[in-house]
């Protein structure tokens, strides 16, 4: 019993990248399969909150989503492809199929970067993005006392979350210095970004916060009971509960790797309508450089539809949003020598001197060896050692044996 | 070069590493020249089984020495060696097959290797995830499991070797040429560079024969023993160009590694979904509850095989005075050790434990005159 599902255009990952993907192809006509890892459309950024109710934006999109004729795959992994013969073996809670398409549009997004500094694997150190998920899920933050900490403009965005869901934020650390965030200031006007800015700062007034700081450890005995931020040359200590860290983004571009996309510079490589250097293989969103919802959007609409309309205007502030809060080189000796990078198989960072790449540390120390494979370690090891971990197979994410096996079958 | 070298091994494979190792504990100076990581090579791909094998007489001598050198070596090797004595379990699917086991279990027997039948029962107590309804099996408890890659490094820097980082592009017995032309001296030279030794030394004839495998996540206690079907013989003898075989083994994370694959002539290094599949159904044949397990990575290595799936071992055919230690096949993480210790025989005109000939490379060109 074999089973294969077959569409015109498959859309992988249900982002906003992804959802006006399908939508503009569905729109135009076209049979469309939109596979997606959670349980319901939206991304990292449209997560559904059980104490808000969604943006504008985002409710224009979810329901423009809800009438196209789109088949919807949720709690479904891809976990191989193979390019050649166009088919994706897909893994559900109970059983796995194939899915086979004309036309592929990788829209995988990107994970939370996490940079290592002593005491960031105590249980309440966590990535903001993480903790947003949580708390909209149902944890309760109501009074929890909050250090939020890393760079770029999620900061704000987590703390003004976190603050209207009863946080106490006690400080806000940003790493990049004050003349490069006026800059961004200034420049992202330019995008339609300055009320979104102004109205993250009129939640936050009152919280201190920190330009050109960093943490420099999280202290604590079973879990993060304090932060030292190094402001200047000082040394601030904050009381709290929780830590959000946010480090900026890595894209998930294990998919277009595997399928055969060319990669530049961490990021897949696109022409003219998201085109990847593989045939009928287009990509949009953060695969293609961080940018945010409103380019993930366009290109996704770009890649969706086969025409060009204009999502390259993102490019300039793609490049800004980089120069801007690419992390300092201080950063990266933050984590000490008994500092753990690798958390699967708790390799620390000493045990990594004198590897020369990924590949002699991963087969000396089984750094990156775990469950992880290094989604976590991964950006980490080439932001601390400028180690690339291009290695790439089947399966993509932990499968079940008995789909690598019988990927064609769906299981009772 | 500035300090030049007594021996200079090429490779740091486990059996470069181990030729190092064997000849810096007769006290001569080592030098190891790799061109990738040490371990890196199919040494960082296989199973890790130290295994003793007989398809041959010259198999079972090699194999049966060089297990015992592991056992010595055990004792010194730090828990990142990953050493554990699981034991292998032939295991047989029907009569014709116990007929096997029990053929192996007299021959290993006769050799002074101890084994145990087991009958269906026996096997269902000590394996209870095997399907039900197999005949039973042969136990070799003194088989055991390592991870290769690290004890690669480990011996390399427990010889004090020099590793000078570079390819070598020519091999003499008195020096080596590197890419950047940088030219080695030495007083002796060992080519230990696996499936590539006969870019080095043309006359040896050896192909690759690639393997896939698969792991999983941590289920310790799932299996106890290495479990190998005994069909696996036709699988491994013939030259057929592709079979698969059950090949399970519980690793000392608690991970189960599944192989195995063999494809003849084959050097790509990518997945083939067909022969991951063909390997992992055949696993799931004998281990249904396998299915279930998540896996977390599938890689592929390359065998480095000989027409007779014996090593080389000794003096090139073209050169005497250049030593070869390559073309291990699926065995060489299990015979490692004795190729060091005949190969620091040879270098010391020392009489070896067992005999040297059938090992040397010349057998091959002779036996097709
Ligand atoms: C006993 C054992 C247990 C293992 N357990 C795990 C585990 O739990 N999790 C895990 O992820 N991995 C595990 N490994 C696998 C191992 O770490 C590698 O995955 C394996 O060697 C395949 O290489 P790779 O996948 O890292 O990279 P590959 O994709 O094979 O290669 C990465 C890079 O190395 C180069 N390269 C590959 N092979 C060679 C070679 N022979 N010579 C020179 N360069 C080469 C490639 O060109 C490429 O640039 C285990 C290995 C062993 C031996
Ligand atoms: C899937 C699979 C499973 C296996 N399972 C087992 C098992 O369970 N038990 C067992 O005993 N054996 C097993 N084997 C076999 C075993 O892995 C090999 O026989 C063994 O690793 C060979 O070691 P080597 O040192 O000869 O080769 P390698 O490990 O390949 O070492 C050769 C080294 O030489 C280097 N090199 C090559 N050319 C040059 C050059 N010109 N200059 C400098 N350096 C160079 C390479 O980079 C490499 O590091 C398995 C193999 C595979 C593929």
């Amino acid at each position: 019993m074999n089973e294969r599902q077959e569409f015109d255009v498959v859309v992988a990952g249900a982002g906003p990248a992804g959802i006006a993907a399908a939508c503009a192809a569905a729109e135009s006509g076209a049979a469309v399969g939109l596979i997606d890892d959670n349980s319901e459309p939206g991304g990292q950024v449209w997560r559904r909150d059980r104490s808000h109710a969604p943006s504008q934006l985002a409710r224009f999109w979810l329901n423009r989503l809800e009438r196209a004729s789109i088949h919807r795959f949720s709690q479904t992994r891809i976990v191989a492809a193979t390019a050649r013969s166009r088919v994706l073996v897909v893994e559900q809670p109970r059983g796995s199929f194939e899915v086979s398409y004309r036309k592929l549009v990788l829209a995988t997004g990107a994970r939370e970067r996490f940079l290592p500094f002593p005491g960031w694997t105590l249980p309440g150190v966590v990535g903001a993005g993480g903790l947003q998920a949580l708390v909209k899920s149902g944890l309760d933050v109501q009074g929890a006392r909050i250090v939020v900490a890393g760079t770029g403009p999620l900061l704000l965005a987590a703390a003004s979350h976190l603050r209207l869901a009863g946080a106490r934020i006690q400080a806000i650390v940003e790493q990049a210095p004050l003349p490069s965030l006026t800059r961004f200031a200034l420049q992202s006007a330019r995008y339609g970004k300055a009320a979104q800015a102004l109205g993250l700062g009129l939640d936050l007034i009152g919280v201190p916060l920190h330009v050109s700081s960093w943490i420099e450890a999280a202290e604590g005995a079973r879990r993060v009971s304090a932060v030292r931020v190094r402001v200047l040359k000082k040394v601030k200590t904050y009381p709290c509960d929780y830590v959000a860290t946010s480090f900026g983004l890595a894209p998930n571009i294990e998919l277009p790797v595997l399928a055969g996309c060319e990669i530049e510079d961490g990021f897949v490589a696109v022409t003219g309508g998201q085109r990847t250097s593989v045939k009928d293989v287009y990509a949009a969103g953060e695969i293609t450089g961080i940018g945010g919802v409103d380019s993930a959007l366009a290109e996704g609409q770009e890649a969706g539809s086969g025409n060009a309309l204009g999502a390259d205007r993102w490019l300039p502030f793609k490049r800004l949003l980089h120069d801007t809060f690419n992390p300092r080189d201080e950063l990266r000796s933050l984590a000490a020598p008994e500092t753990i990078v690798c958390r699967c198989e708790d390799v620390r960072r000493s045990a990594l001197d004198g590897m020369t790449c990924w590949r002699e540390a991963k087969l000396q120390t089984r750094c990156g060896m775990g469950t992880c494979q290094g989604r976590v370690c991964g950006a980490a090891l080439q932001f601390l050692n400028g180690w690339r971990n291009e290695s790439v197979r089947p399966p993509l994410l932990p499968a079940r044996v008995e789909t690598l096996a019988n990927p064609g079958r769906r299981s009772r | 070069m500035s300090a030049s070298a007594d021996v200079i091994v090429i490779g740091a494979g486990i059996v470069g590493a181990a030729c190092a190792d064997a000849i810096a504990r007769d006290g001569l100076k080592v030098a190891v020249i790799e061109s990738g990581a040490i371990g890196g090579g199919t040494t960082a791909a296989c199973m890790g089984h130290i295994v003793v094998m007989d398809d041959s007489e010259a198999q079972f001598a090699l194999t049966r020495y060089s297990s015992g050198l592991w056992h010595q070596l055990a004792a010194e090797l730090p828990s990142e060696a990953e050493f554990t004595q699981a034991g292998t379990l032939w295991v047989a699917s029907g009569e014709e097959e116990m007929a096997e086991a029990r053929r192996k279990h007299a021959y290993y027997g006769k050799r002074g290797v101890d084994t145990e039948i087991l009958d269906a029962r026996a096997l269902a107590e000590a394996e209870p995830n095997l399907r039900p309804g197999l005949a039973g099996a042969l136990r070799v408890p003194r088989d055991s499991v390592v991870y290769p890659p690290w004890i690669a490094r480990w011996l390399v820097e427990r010889s004090g070797a020099r590793v000078i980082h570079g390819e070598a592009v020519a091999a003499s017995g008195t020096e080596v040429r590197l890419r950047d032309g940088t030219v080695c001296p030495a007083g002796a030279v060992v080519n230990a560079t696996g499936v590539w030794a006969p870019r080095l030394t043309s006359s040896l004839q050896i192909q690759p024969r690639k393997g896939h495998l698969l792991i999983t996540d941590r289920y310790p206690g799932f299996l106890r023993h290495q479990l190998v079907e005994l069909g696996y013989l036709k699988s491994a003898h013939g030259h057929g160009s592709e079979s698969v075989a059950m090949n399970l083994q519980p690793r000392a994370t608690g991970q189960i590694l599944i192989g195995s694959s063999r494809q003849l002539g084959v050097d790509s290094s990518e997945i083939e979904e067909h022969m991951l599949q063909r390997m992992l159904q055949r696993a799931m044949e004998y281990v249904p509850g396998l299915g279930q397990l998540p896996a977390t990575r599938a890689w592929t290595g390359l065998r480095p095989c000989s027409p007779d799936n014996l090593p080389y071992i000794g003096p090139a055919a073209e050169d005497s005075s250049l030593l070869i230690a390559a073309g291990h096949e699926g065995l060489g993480i299990t015979t490692s050790l004795a190729t060091g210790t005949l190969i620091a025989d040879l270098l010391l005109k020392r009489r070896p434990a067992i005999p040297a000939a059938p090992y040397f490379p010349g057998r091959v060109h002779a036996a097709s005159h």
